[in-house]
């Protein structure tokens, strides 16, 4: 059944209110202002609270969440997000974040805990919490690197290594950070060419960029060689942590050589996604590298924590206050909670679950690599695709069968790639269930491909015309449309 | 311990027989055994939830119940019940980027829908769906600068949030721009002359108003001397403060970019916050970051997409303006929520009840022996009093008295004993009065 | 039915030469590759460009593409119908130029004829 939502701006009428706010209490007598500096009315929508309520309430209800729909996407994790978290956050709710540092004691404690779990699951020395999200610390991890070189007056390096096979965010990071990308050709598992990697190390190698496992989902087997040759050629070793899930309490960024990394903690560390955010990406490093961490720091003595904001090789501020905070406690209800235990058996059954994912699949897909996934999985539409049939009409497929389809698209080295990461809180019947979709959809294609091209029919629009909304950008509602 | 993992023992024995695996081990043997982790995790065994609850609940600070006169870029303001309610429903605010649009046309309209009331608020013609926060939203107008003038030199005024100008300052070292500083003037404004000096060869000035400092600055008077010159203006907005002031686009700024914590956003220690852009529709493709737009669907209803997506780092890599893969989608549905449910007259009484009691906790203080108004500048909640009392001292005698005083500027100026106060509508007049009694203590 | 009155290169750029000045194009094997086109940034006249860089960037939906030129020199004009139309491009590639130059160096050598512009496009499958 196709259907739209009036817009709120088509909703309003004159006069309509939605809030209320006390009386004016105090003298209104002499304006305050010059009239030159003031505006008319805005020309907001006015609707009343229960217009709002119902509204929104329709929204949400053409939405997808975790909550709601098994969501596959590969390299995004979107595992459950539990509901003590929410509620632990929400001790915070209040607190201005410029309070005296007496009665910030609290929130201080809370990080210096959450920096100190990080560094035990990571391996790494010490952590920033400021990045709001992962490309955030991405470019605040970059930047950490080029201070470093700097600063010991190699100003030679300017070349950051980046697989071809890594997410658009890596090469952009970089440039912001300063440096020129040098594209390292990936291996076809989606894993290091050594030999390309070496012809590229040189004088002007400040580093690589790396994500383990690699974005098809595949452990770099080579990874201890890989670290030894870019530091041998003076270079600095990132990790993008954007697939940490696999790895908890099993191996750890740092023990296999990375000198600084990001997390983000709204994929391993179950915190919302928002519907795009907000996250948080923290960054760690190893110890050579602390004094260039954003300004403050935060220090225990004794009883108390205290924010050094003394720090002279400090990058700078990457985001003002402290980061996304709410994020942050979050996370650490989550690491609470689970524990040391629950972490490993979090990044355990999450491997798992991509593993019996991907046995199911191979019946009606096929694998570009047959071998031991991680956390997540890749596969390519089988023999049916001589009907025409693309990756973009299987996931289409896949919406009317109950499911968020799985990334596609990506890794680029793989043609019509789907990327599919269960997480470790999918029931098995949910990957049972998902196998049979796939499977109806692979027989669908073999035998009706014109059902998928017309695919999705069980949502509220079709398939929206992405050429239009691109040649010609309509980005907001306009007054007699 | 709580994983949230489903599985029973039994199940992961008969997954892992299906699959061919000995063991859950022996799916992570691809991992080197120099690099293997061979002991557990050192951090405590999981907790219960009521564990969790307790282990938060000594973390909670106590002053945050405490009334607050101080603001500095984060603002305590009444967040109406609506907007909890809808920022609470779980298809929200589990959910991801709207990548398969179909599915997704819920969240797309409602960020469609926040676009053009940033639209409507700030009096521009274009927005983004929001990025982390002012601050960063100041740094990704240095990208903005530079793509539509192909400039590296970029001027900002002293009026800037300090911890926006340290962002600046991080991303123009690292990214190659050249930031010149414009002083204020001793009425609290911004030298408009002195960026006269400095508008040659710029791409365009970040002005602040209100600024830091509280002070309103005459914005339209700075776009169109940049104007002249070639430049563009970035106006940086309270959001609040537009329910009253003119809106940088009518002031013809070319960019406004800001906090939007303001609207329906609660303070948590400093974020998750919202920083807005607006742009005008020439420069709709130097915004950063994702972008709703309007299309249909073969049948012809309308449909929303994310668009102009080859701006983005997915799709442009080391040529893409800006990194962000992001935006704050939940705290944009939170500033979309308040918009509505205020309307024009929320937002204009709202903004009046601000400019009122800062008005009147202002004169209060004035009438307090020793106290002085730094600035005489027009301003609308925020303002600068010195006295010949230590600000520290006075700051902590409040504390006692069991008031959150303004913030103490000596905080970002080392010498500087002034503090900055601010009143919101939160503030009612008993709570301002009840405080100035306090004060009066604490400055003897 | 690659037009044989103008020369190719390998990024797949049309080039008409005519006494010192050239205009630039893109082959309608580009705008294939490329899917429905949304927009075309061009260079601004009087801008200098040396021959080999990227003059102009076309963008599809997902994707985008740099567009090379063979000669250097300062641009003439550009096909400001291009602005509104990007979809032109699609329709007829070889009837709508990007840029026009004053040319002031032209690397001969890099310049295919149509005959082997389509064995290259051929070959590469």
């Amino acid at each position: 059944m196709r259907s739209t939502v009036p817009l709120l701006f088509e909703q309003s009428h004159a006069g309509r209110r939605g809030a209320d706010l006390p009386p004016m209490d105090v003298p209104e007598t002499d304006a305050l202002l010059p009239e030159e500096l003031l505006g008319g009315a805005l020309p907001l929508p006015e609707l009343s609270e229960v217009e709002l309520v119902r509204h929104y309430l329709g929204l949400s209800r053409r939405s997808a969440g975790v909550d709601n729909v098994t969501y596959l996407l590969g390299s995004c994790t979107m595992k459950y997000n539990p509901k003590i978290n929410e509620e632990a956050a929400s001790v915070f709710l209040d607190a201005h974040p410029l309070l005296n540092e007496d009665d910030l004691q609290g929130p201080f404690r809370m990080m210096c805990g959450l920096s100190a779990a990080l560094c035990e699951i990571t391996g790494m020395d010490a952590f920033t919490l400021q990045p709001a999200a992962g490309a955030h610390g991405e470019v605040t991890g970059l930047m950490i690197i080029k201070a470093y070189h700097e600063l010991r007056g190699d100003t030679l390096r300017t070349e950051m290594l980046i697989p071809d096979a890594a997410h658009g965010t890596n090469p952009a990071s970089a440039a912001l950070a300063g440096f020129t990308t040098v594209e390292v050709k990936s291996a076809p598992d989606g894993g290091v060419d050594v030999e390309a990697l070496k012809a590229k190390l040189g004088p002007r190698t400040a580093g690589l960029m790396l994500t383990n496992p690699s974005t098809l989902g595949l452990f770099e087997r080579n990874i201890l060689e890989i670290a030894r040759l870019v530091h041998e050629a003076g270079g600095l070793l990132y990790y993008d942590g954007a697939n940490m899930n696999a790895i908890m309490g099993k191996v750890r960024p740092g023990d296999m050589g990375f000198d600084v990394m990001h997390l983000n903690l709204h994929k391993t560390f179950s915190t919302p996604h928002g519907g795009g955010g907000p996250g948080a990406g923290p960054v760690g490093v190893k110890k050579e590298l602390i004094p260039y961490l954003p300004a403050p720091v935060l220090v225990r003595e004794g009883d108390t924590v205290r924010a050094d904001y003394g720090r002279p090789l400090s990058v700078g501020r990457v985001r003002p206050f402290f980061g996304n905070f709410g994020i942050l406690a979050r996370a650490w209800a989550y690491i609470l909670s689970l524990g040391s235990e629950g972490l490993m058996e979090a990044s355990e059954n999450a491997v798992l679950n991509a593993n019996y994912l991907q046995h199911g699949l191979k019946s009606c897909y096929t694998l570009p690599h047959d071998r031991v996934c991680m956390h997540e999985c890749v596969v390519q539409p089988g023999a049916f695709a001589k009907n025409g049939i693309r990756t973009m009409d299987i996931a289409k497929g896949l919406i009317d069968r109950g499911f968020h389809p799985p990334t596609v698209y990506f890794p680029l080295i793989v043609p019509e790639a789907m990327m599919f990461e269960p997480t470790e809180t999918e029931t098995r019947e949910t990957l049972d269930r998902l196998v049979a979709a796939m499977c109806d959809i692979a027989k669908t294609a073999a035998e009706d491909p014109q059902a998928l091209h017309d695919a999705p029919l069980s949502t509220p629009i079709g398939r929206p015309d992405e050429t239009r909304a691109a040649r010609s950008p309509v980005v907001r509602w306009t007054p007699g449309e | 311990m709580r994983s949230y993992v489903p599985h029973t023992e039994e199940e992961r024995r008969e997954m892992l027989a299906t699959i061919g695996a000995d063991s859950v081990g022996a799916l992570f043997a691809d991992i080197p055994e120099q690099a293997r982790l061979a002991r557990p995790l050192n951090l405590p065994k999981g907790k219960s939830e009521q564990e969790v609850r307790r282990e938060f609940a000594a973390l909670k600070p106590g002053a945050a119940a405490l009334p607050l006169f101080r603001g500095a870029g984060a603002y305590r303001h009444y967040i109406p019940a609506v907007v909890d309610a809808v920022a609470s429903r779980s298809e929200f605010y589990t959910a991801y980027t709207p990548y398969q649009p179909e599915m997704s046309q819920g969240l797309l309209q409602a960020i469609f829908e926040y676009q053009t009331l940033i639209c409507e608020l700030t009096g521009l013609e274009a927005a983004n769906a929001s990025v982390y926060d002012g601050g960063t939203a100041c740094a990704e107008t240095l990208g903005m600068f530079r793509g539509i003038t192909r400039k590296n030199k970029v001027l900002y005024s002293a009026g800037l949030h300090p911890e926006y100008i340290g962002v600046l300052k991080t991303y123009a070292r690292f990214s190659g721009y050249a930031l010149a500083e414009i002083p204020l003037l001793p009425d609290g404004r911004t030298d408009i002359a002195a960026m006269g000096g400095e508008l040659e060869g710029a791409a365009g000035m970040l002005l602040q108003s209100p600024n830091f400092f509280g002070a309103v600055e005459d914005t339209a008077a700075f776009a169109a001397a940049a104007h002249e010159k070639k430049a563009l203006l970035a106006a940086v907005a309270n959001p609040v403060s537009l329910g009253l002031l003119k809106r940088p686009g009518d002031m013809d700024a070319d960019i406004c970019v800001g906090e939007g914590q303001p609207l329906g956003i609660p303070l948590s220690a400093g974020g998750p916050y919202l920083g807005f852009m607006a742009t005008k529709a020439a420069y709709i493709r130097h915004l950063p970051g994702r972008i709703a737009g309007e299309t249909a669907d073969p049948e012809g209803n309308r449909a929303f997409v994310l668009t102009l997506q080859a701006r983005e780092q997915h799709i442009r890599r080391e040529k893409a303006q800006s990194n962000i893969c992001s935006n704050e989608s939940l705290c944009a549905l939170r500033a979309a929520v308040y918009l509505a449910a205020m309307g024009p007259a929320g937002m204009r009484e709202t903004a009046n009840l601000c400019l009122r009691h800062a008005h009147y906790l202002r004169d209060g203080i004035l009438a307090i022996p020793g106290m002085r108004q730094r600035y005489n500048a027009p301003f609308f909640h925020e303002f600068v009093i010195d006295s010949d009392t230590d600000a520290a001292l006075i700051d902590s005698r409040l504390r006692k008295s069991g008031f959150i005083g303004g913030l103490p500027l000596r905080r970002y100026f080392p010498a500087d004993n002034g503090i900055l106060y601010c009143a919101t509508e939160c503030n009612g007049r008993e709570e301002i009065d009840a405080f100035l009694n306090a004060l009066e203590e604490a400055a003897r | 039915m690659t037009p044989n009155d103008r020369r190719y290169t390998k990024e797949h750029e049309w080039i008409i030469v005519d006494g010192n000045k050239a205009r630039l194009g893109i082959t309608a094997h580009a705008q294939e590759a490329l899917g429905d086109i949304v927009y075309v940034e061009l260079p601004a006249v009087g801008d200098e460009v040396a021959a080999g860089a990227s003059f102009a960037v076309v963008e599809s939906v997902k994707a985008v593409s740099n567009v090379y030129t063979p000669a250097g020199g300062k641009v003439l004009s550009v096909n400001t119908a291009l602005e509104n139309e990007p979809e032109l491009l699609n329709q007829a590639p070889y009837e709508h130029f990007l840029a026009e130059l004053e040319v002031t160096a032209l690397d001969e050598g890099a310049l295919l004829t149509a005959e082997e512009y389509d064995a290259l496009v051929a070959s590469e499958g």
